[in-house]
């Protein structure tokens, strides 16, 4: 396997906006998440209704939720609620946990495992146990522990989130800083005497960025919907909170019924990690054009 | 290389025969089910699932006639009462075998009774039987047996209770004391649940954990046309979506959990699909408690204004009509129900009038907790809107149902407790049955199901001298004590009832037996000695 | 290497009292009572406590953790309280369905993933490129139980392709293990998407390219190369959660493995089965991580065991 050259990169920030700017697929992507933000904050002032609003006129006699109509653009939920405002109002929540938990997780993992993975040694391999022990845990009855002794709230959940997810990233990132420090450059950038920390940060941490990458986009669905599974566990939003990934659970038997309960907030929670995967592309493409090739 | 691989497993599907793995023989009844059965030894099981497989694998002294609430002797052939209404005499049907060819006599029922009285087999039902003379001193481990049950001669067994109980008769029907031979108990020790040896209509053929049980008809049953199935098979692990998929598909016989309810509506609007449903009542109500314990709740009036703010109406509409608006504590069927009782009627306005003059103008906070399988989170947030009209800031906690009546059983913890998937479904149709364990003042304390901390002496006493009266000529008057102690507890106001649920079965064409057997109120989802094919 | 296993042997008991004992001390926490699960409704307060008693639930949290662990070196798991069954019974009856169901689930991520994750580096930033990103994204973000019940309704109700769930031959299987594909594999895809793309934009492939080597040759000599050490991580991981269960998957196509057996217990608090399938599972992760941290040296002989 051919060697990375070590080459000093430094950083030129003009240039790679620049770069970022000509990347349109990536500025699209961007435009979505600046949305999706703006979305949350001002949802009380987007949204046609009350999300926690049940309209006896949103049912059926039977107790039908309706699809699409003109008064709810997005129809309605199984308890009569507007669909449309409950989605606005549950992207505060869920890009909350998608980004703010997801994130932590991935520094927790990336740095704990990239650390373990260079030093290797006695540290290491306790840590890497640590790291087994932990994926091991019931993280369910966790989450009913918790959910009788705390307080609920978002951060817990987003606590919990942090806490049982970090161990994937930290795994993957491990294995990966086992090949890495195996190589030739950095025996060679040891020998001339560059610092462990720079050459944890300057050198190594650019190769796993392809790995972080993945890890923080596709994580996001993952995490929004591990959200709802805490939520319905009880540790997290109470209702009637909406939050896409709540609405995406109690709906989901009844996919066959009305389809669009599932469908929207799923779109939604398709669209936010597909712009934010297309964002963290342009950002890797636009500092590391090197990663790039022709 | 990858190419390869592909074709190959492309080939291996489109080859492999498109079959509808039935598991059962075409002459068996087939019911599905979600959650896998959990025992079959009488003196423990207690879901509502195993509660009807046990009945037709075991039998009690009495029991009732299919379809119906009415107490008839089973193993017993006759029966009489003491003038003191304390003193029980059966005389036990002769001919009876268990399914390993000893007859049943009435040693086997002393043994089975001592079995669920005995700490060590961690019966639940262990409470029905406190009443029988020596009891106690037995469970205390003071007494080597139960000094109340003897065994006359081998076909007759007498039981003596401390104090009369115009239900005794029903707890002789009940699984709890169902008889069970000792030579296999203590051969299979901890595993009689598996491998369980009966007297009844069918024994057991085969069990796969986590898939299927298997039951085939006794040969030896001492009722001659009964069962009327040769096999039955059960399957387990079944979401109910798609149990329905497959009775469509002419795999399964029975849904055991009932319609889902996310197929309701659309069940009901297919004309082919809504002839194969059977509708009938259950001995049930659901109902919200309200912790007398707790402040703002101490006053009657604050909780009479929760009674009028449901829209009672409104939260079966959103479970689809599936059941009735409750007015009262006992369900429509119970014997006793009092049909002349409205209960209180929604009135929001009035409601928020009462909670002012009880001095909450502006409302007030407080947590209602109910139980995280759907649909009772939507009707808890149905509930939570209603409250929120009269100015109640109820916050909702929905968790597991174990953490729930966890916290209905703590004094003190919850304040109102939305009772829908963990309660009330009656163990007997007796009127007793909703009063005693759930609304006394003996049940109120520690792990009870008094999730209210009602206690109120008055009716207390109403409810005993009621269940003194034993004799069948005093049925009516009985009922009549019952009725009047039910408007006592309503008028205090202790539950806000919402709804007695509706029980929709569905059986498919080639079934016998009449409608009645699919919502018989005391065999949840049929009765297994009954059903057959056509 | 023996050495190395021993190691990992030792390590591995260490990592399995650590958890048993988290267990045993959340079980102990959480606010329900088994005691009184199994109670039921009607049961009176002695019973509860008469119940408890039997149970050895009224003892201390360290005299009950003694003697549990003083059980399972004995080689007992003990007796689920609700069913009075024993544990290992229950594991075993389980273990077949959970094993077949990993092996078809990890095969279908890797089948769906592994494909798609070359074809869309090889043609990268095209129309190709984008829409199996855009698959990716849509597998890892469909909820799995609509997925099952889709799969289900329309080839095994509608089309009757297959049978309608349920466990028993090679038929059975596909639909459970293509919606564990389908949620799985949008990973695998990205993954082995971006570690081709780092090979194949490095100087090496393209003098390989200006010399006249065929670039598939170039692509399976190098490019996987690099992207199997995550990739085998991965499955690794997938390999021990699979084993602890998928519960989704396994109710919607009533699929008997351990997920459906840890839900239930977890509902009802049923200990003795819940620290079962703990014990089960942390096995099977240990397991999963040992096998992975042997393939590197394998794979990439620079690396040397710990």
């Amino acid at each position: 396997m051919a060697d990375v050259a070590v080459t000093p990169r430094r950083r030129r920030p003009p240039q790679a906006w620049d770069r970022l700017k000509r990347n349109r697929v990536a500025i699209a992507g961007l435009v979505v998440v600046a949305m999706i933000a703006l979305v949350a904050v001002f949802a009380p002032w987007l949204a046609p209704y009350d999300p926690a609003e049940q309209f006896p006129e949103g049912l059926s006699q039977e107790g039908r939720p309706f699809g699409p109509t003109a008064r709810y653009w997005l129809g309605t939920d199984l308890l009569g609620r507007d669909l449309f405002s409950r989605l606005l109002y549950g992207a505060r929540v869920s890009l909350l946990i998608g980004v703010v938990a997801n994130g932590a997780a991935l520094t927790i993992g990336a740095a704990l495992g990239g650390v373990a993975g260079y030093f290797k040694g006695w540290a290491g391999a306790v840590f890497m146990r640590f790291t087994d022990m932990m994926m091991a845990f019931p993280a369910l009855l966790l989450a009913i522990a918790l959910s009788a002794i705390l307080r609920p709230s978002l951060w817990i959940v987003a606590l919990v989130i942090a806490l049982v997810n970090w161990v994937w990233i930290a795994r993957v990132v491990y294995s990966q800083m086992l090949a890495l420090s195996a190589r030739e450059f950095v025996e060679a950038a040891r020998a001339i005497g560059v610092p462990t920390g720079r050459l944890l940060v300057r050198h190594l941490l650019p190769h796993v960025i392809p790995t972080l990458l993945v890890w923080g986009t596709l994580g996001i669905s993952t995490t929004v919907l591990f959200e709802a599974a805490l939520s319905f566990l009880g540790v997290g939003v109470r209702p009637p909170t909406p939050s896409w990934g709540g609405i995406i659970n109690e709906s989901q038997s009844y996919f066959l019924e009305a389809p669009w309960l599932v469908a929207a907030p799923g779109v939604a929670v398709l669209l936010t990690s597909l712009a934010f995967n297309l964002v963290g592309d342009g950002l890797r493409d636009a500092l590391d054009p090197q990663m790039r090739g022709r | 290389m990858m190419r390869r691989a592909c074709v190959m497993l492309l080939a291996v599907v489109l080859l492999l025969p498109a079959m509808a793995l039935s598991q059962g023989a075409k002459g068996a009844v087939v019911i599905a089910f979600k959650d896998d059965i959990s025992t079959l030894d009488p003196a423990i099981g207690y879901d509502w699932q195993n509660w009807s497989i046990i009945k037709s694998l075991f039998d009690g002294l009495m029991d009732y006639e299919p379809g119906t609430t009415t107490l008839v002797p089973h193993l017993a052939e006759s029966y009489t009462i003491s003038s003191d209404g304390r003193t029980y005499t059966f005389k036990i049907r002769r001919g009876v075998k268990f399914t390993n060819g000893r007859e049943v006599t009435a040693a086997d029922f002393k043994y089975s009774l001592e079995r669920t009285l005995h700490p060590k087999t961690q019966s639940p039902g262990a409470g029905f039987f406190g009443g029988i003379r020596g009891a106690k001193a037995f469970q205390d481990g003071k007494t080597k047996e139960v000094t109340g049950i003897t065994a006359v001669d081998p076909q007759t067994l007498r039981i003596t209770l401390d104090e009369a109980n115009a239900a005794f008769l029903h707890t002789m029907a009940i699984n709890f004391s169902h008889v069970v031979p000792r030579e296999e108990v203590e051969k299979a020790g901890a595993d009689f649940g598996h491998k369980p040896v009966g007297s009844g209509a069918f024994r057991l053929k085969e069990w796969v954990l986590g898939q299927r049980l298997v039951l085939e008809r006794n040969p030896d049953y001492f009722l001659k046309d009964r069962p009327r199935a040769a096999e039955i098979v059960i399957q387990v692990g079944v979401e109910p979506s798609v149990a329905l998929l497959r009775f469509q598909r002419g795999e399964v016989d029975i849904l055991g959990d009932g319609i889902p309810p996310a197929r309701f509506v659309q069940v009901m609007a297919d004309a082919n699909l809504k002839g194969l449903v059977v509708t009938g009542e259950q001995l049930q109500t659901g109902y919200v408690t309200i912790n007398t314990q707790v402040k703002p709740f101490t006053d009657v009036r604050v909780r009479r204004a929760l009674n009028m703010a449901i829209d009672k109406t409104k939260i079966v509409r959103i479970i689809n009509n599936r059941a009735s608006p409750a007015s009262q504590v006992l369900p429509p069927r119970m014997p006793g129900y009092d049909r002349a009782y409205k209960g209180y009627a929604y009135d929001p306005a009035a409601a928020r009038r009462l909670l002012a003059e009880a001095g909450y103008r502006n409302g007030f906070s407080t947590v209602l907790y109910a139980n995280n399988t759907d649909p009772n989170p939507r009707i808890a947030q149905a509930i939570q809107a209603d409250l929120r009209k009269i100015g109640v800031r109820a916050d909702l906690k929905t968790l597991a149902q174990s953490t729930v009546i966890e916290a209905g059983g703590t004094r003190g913890r919850a304040p109102l407790i939305w009772s829908g998937g963990m309660a009330w479904i009656a163990d007997y149709p007796d009127p007793n049955n909703f009063y005693w364990p759930i609304l006394s003042c003996a049940a109120r304390g520690p792990g009870s199901w008094n999730w209210a901390w009602y206690c109120n002496q008055k009716a207390e006493q109403m409810a005993k001298a009621a269940d003194a009266m034993v004799r069948a000529d005093q049925a009516a008057a009985r009922a009549e004590r019952f009725q009047a102690m039910y408007r006592l507890v309503m008028a205090d106001a202790p539950w806000i009832p919402i709804f007695n649920e509706r029980r929709f079965t569905m059986r498919s064409a080639r079934l016998s037996g009449s409608a009645a057997i699919f919502v018989d109120p005391i065999h949840i989802p049929v009765h297994y000695d009954e059903v057959g094919l056509k | 290497m023996a050495s190395y296993l021993f190691v990992r042997l030792g390590q591995a008991v260490l990592v399995l009292l650590g958890i048993v004992f988290l267990t045993f001390f959340l079980a102990f926490i959480v606010p329900a009572d088994p005691a009184r699960m199994i109670a039921g409704q009607s049961a009176t307060v002695e019973t509860v406590q008469r119940i408890r008693h039997e149970l050895g639930l009224d003892q201390p949290l360290g005299a009950q953790f003694w003697r549990y662990l003083r059980q399972v070196a004995r080689g007992d798991l003990g007796r689920s309280y609700a069913q009075k069954v024993e544990v290992a019974a229950l594991l075993r009856s389980r273990f077949p369905a959970t094993v077949q169901l990993m092996a078809a689930g990890i095969l279908c991520e890797l089948l769906i993933g592994l494909p798609a994750g070359i074809l869309a580096a090889v043609r990268r930033d095209t129309w190709l490129d984008r829409s199996v990103m855009v698959g990716a994204f849509l597998g890892v973000s469909a909820p799995q139980f609509a997925v099952g019940l889709l799969l289900l309704y329309l080839v095994a109700f509608r089309f009757a392709l297959l049978p309608l769930g349920g466990y028993g031959s090679l038929a059975h299987v596909i639909l459970p293990a293509l919606t564990l594909g389908i949620a799985g594999g949008g990973w695998y895809a990205r993954v082995m998407r971006s570690a081709m793309v780092e090979v194949l934009s490095q100087d090496f492939v393209r003098t390989a390219r200006a010399k006249g080597l065929p670039p598939a040759q170039v692509v399976s000599r190098h490019a996987l190369k690099n992207a199997v050490l995550p990739i085998v991580t991965m499955v690794g991981l997938d390999f021990g959660t699979f084993m602890g269960g998928v519960v989704v998957v396994e109710s919607v196509f009533g699929w008997p493995g351990i997920g459906q057996l840890a839900w239930q217990a977890i509902q009802i608090v049923d200990i003795p089965v819940i620290l079962g399938v703990v014990i089960f599972s942390a096995i099977a992760i240990v397991t999963g991580n040992v096998l992975a941290d042997l393939a590197y040296p394998w794979l990439d002989p620079k690396i040397r065991y710990q």
